[in-house]
């Protein structure tokens, strides 16, 4: 039998690397129902689970797919599913469920071209507003994107760590290009690999408070069968977790959910600067449009352009403190992303007008290619 | 293109395998980006492009190897095209460069013009993988061919990712199959030399 972690060179997709980097993290539970180009997540983790003493399960849909990973996540494992558009849509209102919960788990979304069920063969990354605020009500989410098969491996490391560390879902907005892309991925030793367990219970169990949160904003978590006599609802609640059905209920809850994200945005925020030092234009962009970014990047070097970019490993929480810096001194933004302006209405917003921002979008079922954004540069700036 | 991204070029090689659905297309893709990445230690991408039916539809796998780091990891102008369905070929012969190396199975491709070109290549894959017992490992077969033909990949890394990557207990026909292909593409080489040498040209 495999052991959970694979250490060694491999030549695998993103989806293949992604379930590796879900079993190196500790995940024991996934619950998904498949869907092109996500699928090989499933696939895999089906095949590898069993081998690894955890759990694979074929969901009837996506609601239900979401509903088993917060069930499980309750009962102490560390759960994922993987989906893409129509699945991630019907996932959103137990997203909410997991947000006010405060239940740790991992959602990966391999984007493809939408609206409804688009193209399910082909790329594009036109979920990233709906994983800012897909679910109703107010809240902060954590969403990541990876650029390639051996970053999504650590990404999905990384998205555990921080669901456990912040009780909350975190999200791989993946898209099918680095889903579907094999490239060299190396798995570390095991021992080289950190892993973050969410702060648990302790004390009389008879007296404990499951929302009651430690100095850092955020809550020991209560498994349930060990005792402690814990009710878990949707409904607004206090520190003992019953519903209470007022306006200052409603404050202090929503102000913990999202102060113990905004409070640690240094902590939580990661991002990759690219020849960025002296640049005057700034191009932001993620996924697989960094990609073509880099080597918008490179090329525009070469014929005098000073560019740079800015690759956003984490999107959410958007790194509004970075792009206010840059505003400070670029000539202009330009933002790359496989949709017709999303991420890139925030762009805008954080340059405030201090500098120029302009996209370079594209509906998706194709990537933009590095000579797009040179044309667009030139044409702009 | 100017010159410094030409020399970035010339260490950078763009293949395109291209087929039908079923023909493991994408499987000849994945050994080669195998073989040049875990075999050769070079950086390679495989990205693959197919529609929604399983089997029958047009399908291509993309491989670029490079000494450097892969950003953009679409191929825009094959140096290597090989052609396993005239679907494929008609689809991809338009993004040939000067130079670019055509192989075909010659009993599912016509290429027409292409056929006088010193750089296409052609090959019975199919009808070798018939004869010995298995018209699947036609893939492996031409990927034989392209080791010969292209040097892409080093022979040893290839037959290496060969063995790695199909069915348990079919390792030693594929390395067959393998081995067939690349006998076939020395000797063609050989007898392109010779022509060479011989004062006739290359034209057949």
């Amino acid at each position: 039998m495999k052991p959970a972690v694979l250490t060694g060179e491999h030549f695998i997709t993103g989806d293949v690397a992604c379930a590796e980097g879900a079993l190196a993290a500790g995940c024991r539970f996934f619950g998904a129902y498949p869907i092109t180009p996500a699928t090989e997540i499933a696939e895999h983790m089906a095949s590898r689970l069993p081998g690894v003493g955890g759990i694979f399960i074929q969901m009837e849909d996506e609601i239900a797919a979401m509903a088993s990973i917060l069930g499980a996540s309750c009962a102490g494992a560390k759960s994922m599913t993987a989906t893409s558009g129509p699945g991630f849509s019907l996932m959103m209102e137990n997203l909410g469920l997991g947000i006010c919960t405060e239940t740790p788990c991992v959602v990966v979304n391999v984007q493809r071209a939408g609206p409804s069920t688009g193209l399910p063969t082909l790329g594009a990354q036109g979920d990233m507003m709906q994983a800012r605020w897909g679910s109703h009500g107010h809240y902060e989410i954590i969403a990541l994107a990876p650029a390639s098969p051996q970053e999504i491996f650590h990404q999905t490391i990384m998205a555990f760590n921080l669901s456990e560390t912040y009780r909350l879902p975190v999200l791989i907005m993946a898209d099918e290009v680095i889903g579907h892309l094999s490239e060299r991925v190396i798995i570390p030793e095991a021992s080289a690999i950190k892993t973050v367990s969410r702060p648990r219970a302790k004390g009389r169990k008879d007296r404990f408070k499951p929302f009651q949160p430690g100095p850092d904003g955020v809550a020991p978590m209560a498994i349930a069968g060990e005792g402690y006599g814990i009710h878990v609802t949707g409904l607004t609640h206090d520190e003992k977790g019953y519903p209470v059905m007022t306006a200052e209920a409603q404050a202090a809850m929503v102000g913990r959910i999202t102060e113990k994200i905004t409070r640690n945005l240094d902590k939580i925020i990661q991002l990759e600067e690219y020849r960025l030092d002296d640049a005057e234009v700034v191009i932001v962009s993620y996924g697989a449009s960094a990609r073509s970014s880099l080597a918008a990047v490179d090329e525009a070097r070469e014929q005098g352009i000073k560019a740079g970019l800015l690759r956003l490993v984490t999107v959410w929480p958007f790194p509004e403190a970075r792009i206010r810096e840059l505003a400070k001194r670029a000539k202009g933004f330009v933002t790359v992303e496989l949709n017709l302006g999303q991420v890139h209405l925030e762009v805008e917003r954080c340059a405030g007008g201090a500098a120029p921002a302009v996209l370079v979008g594209h509906a998706g079922g194709a990537v933009i290619t590095p000579e797009r954004i040179i044309e667009t540069i030139r044409s702009a700036f | 293109m100017n010159a410094s991204t030409a020399a970035v070029a010339a260490s950078r090689k763009e293949i395109v395998v291209t087929g039908f659905g079923g023909q493991g297309i994408i499987l000849a893709g994945q050994i080669l980006g195998k073989a040049a990445s875990l075999g050769d230690h070079k950086e390679s991408t495989l990205t693959q492009s197919y529609g929604p039916e399983a089997r029958g539809g047009a399908c291509s796998a993309q491989v670029i190897i490079s000494d450097g780091s892969i950003h953009y990891p679409y191929v825009r102008k094959p140096d290597i095209l090989a052609c396993m369905s005239q679907g494929g070929f008609d689809k991809y012969v338009g993004t040939m460069k000067d130079g670019s190396i055509l192989l075909v199975d010659q009993d599912l491709v016509q290429p027409g013009d292409k056929t006088k070109d010193a750089n296409c290549f052609a090959i019975p894959a199919t009808r070798m993988a018939e004869e010995l017992g298995r018209k699947m490992m036609a893939n492996i077969v031409m990927l034989g061919f392209i080791t010969a033909v292209t040097g892409a990949v080093s022979v040893d890394a290839a037959r290496n990712a060969v063995t790695d990557s199909v069915p348990k207990g079919t390792e030693k026909m594929n390395v067959t199959a393998f081995n067939k292909g690349f006998d076939y593409g020395e000797a063609v080489l050989k007898g392109r030399r010779k022509k060479a040498e011989t004062g006739k040209g290359i034209a057949e």
